[in-house]
């Protein structure tokens, strides 16, 4: 079976200064890969390498469709959530009952608190139906029922053949690969 | 999702404050009398001159709200993911933005008309050139923000680089409202120019300005 994502001696720079190189991962179906290291050692850009949105210096990746979510809320501020959500052209009502905020799906969402926006986004990628999900930072601003909430979720997501890539400096909840970067 | 995203962008440009293009654009040909003085054969003659530059400036005006937003709050990142190609988001942007100020624009000139003394035939032939040129005005401003989108100040910078992108439009726009059929042709090649253009260049620069 193929990877649902590969990196092949990928190397990658930013602003002229080498964040990694020879760097080979490997997810497959029901993976759960975390990327650690301290603050600047290129946790997010790794994570924006992955969706496609940066580009390597060298090496090859390969990727299955993916979801991520990142810092950017990308959610309209003025519209309700759930209409906001819906944007992105999925069914939501069942993810943002799994993360718990189903019930403010009239609540603009210039309202939402952090917590909530976080949800939100989660909430997105859970809506996406893609195999692959990209997390920046998942654990940011949630309390310890969203931290509990987001890991069932990604458990259920693991089971059903997905993977996920999380870069995180605090350790997840769970079992989880480990991908240590230097800084 | 092309579609959705036009709607969208043109609930937001709505959302705002759309009549200020179009407040602006009456404002400037309010102030021209006053200026110029009340000489009917005078005014008739910078009219469309007059028009176009309150154009420019009326499709000009919400430049800041057109790329950046969407750029700091991962929208454009998103789209991309879900498969639309930055040119494509890019077109949808020009529409959405052409709509907003283009089709009030049109509807606007007739009142500006009569406060410049325009005569009937004149009104009429800018209206054809507004019709054309405008789309390539509203193109030219998306790219513009593209390109500035994430910079400092972006939106006096990009003022400062639309303006002289603006100039070709603007002579052959204002000579076009004014007679021969010349000038309206050179207008059409490059309002189409710049309206097949840009979508490119924002779109490149979009992928360019990525951290």
């Amino acid at each position: 079976m193929s990877p649902l994502l590969r990196f092949e001696d990928v190397a990658l720079r930013r602003g002229g200064r080498l964040l990694f190189e020879g760097l080979d991962l490997e997810l497959g179906a029901g993976d759960a890969l975390q990327v650690a290291g301290p603050n600047g050692s290129g946790k997010s850009s790794l994570i924006r390498l992955a969706a496609g949105l940066l580009h390597q210096e060298r090496g090859r990746i390969e990727r299955l469709p993916l979801a991520l979510a990142d810092d950017a809320l990308a959610l309209d501020r003025e519209l309700p959530l759930k209409r906001a959500l819906s944007f992105w052209g999925r069914p939501v009502d069942g993810a943002t009952d799994a993360l718990g905020i189903a019930h403010l799906s009239d609540v603009p969402v210039r309202m939402l608190s952090s917590g909530q926006q976080k949800r939100a986004t989660l909430a997105r990628v859970a809506a996406s139906g893609a195999p692959l999900w990209l997390l920046d930072e998942p654990l940011n601003a949630l309390d310890r029922d969203g931290a509990e909430r987001l890991e069932r979720l990604i458990r259920a997501h693991l089971g059903t053949g997905g993977a996920v890539l999380a870069a995180s400096h605090q350790p997840l909840p769970g079992k989880w690969r480990r991908l240590d970067l230097q800084p | 999702m092309i579609r959705a995203l036009i709607a969208r962008d043109l609930r937001r440009g709505f959302s705002g404050p759309a009549w200020l293009p179009i407040a602006f654009f009456l404002l400037v040909a309010t102030l021209v009398p006053f200026a110029i003085g009340p000489d009917a054969q005078l005014l008739g003659r910078i009219a469309p001159g007059m028009l176009w530059i309150a154009a420019l400036t009326a499709a000009l005006l919400p430049i800041e709200r057109l790329v950046e937003p969407d750029r700091a709050d991962g929208v454009l990142d998103q789209l991309a993911l879900h498969g639309v190609a930055e040119e494509s988001s890019v077109l949808a942007k020009i529409v959405a933005h052409w709509l907003s100020f283009g089709p009030l624009l049109l509807i606007a000139a007739v009142p500006a008309s009569a406060l410049l003394a325009m005569g009937p035939d004149v009104l009429a032939r800018t209206e054809i050139a507004l019709a054309i040129g405008t789309p390539g005005l509203a193109a030219l401003a998306v790219a513009v923000a593209a390109l500035t989108a994430g910079l400092p100040r972006g939106g006096a910078l990009a003022g400062l680089l639309l303006l002289p992108l603006a100039v070709p439009l603007l002579i052959f726009g204002a000579s076009a409202s004014s007679g021969t059929s010349g000038p309206m042709l050179l207008e059409a090649a490059i309002s189409l120019l710049l309206t097949a253009g840009s979508p490119f260049v924002a779109g490149a620069a979009i992928r360019a300005a990525r951290t």
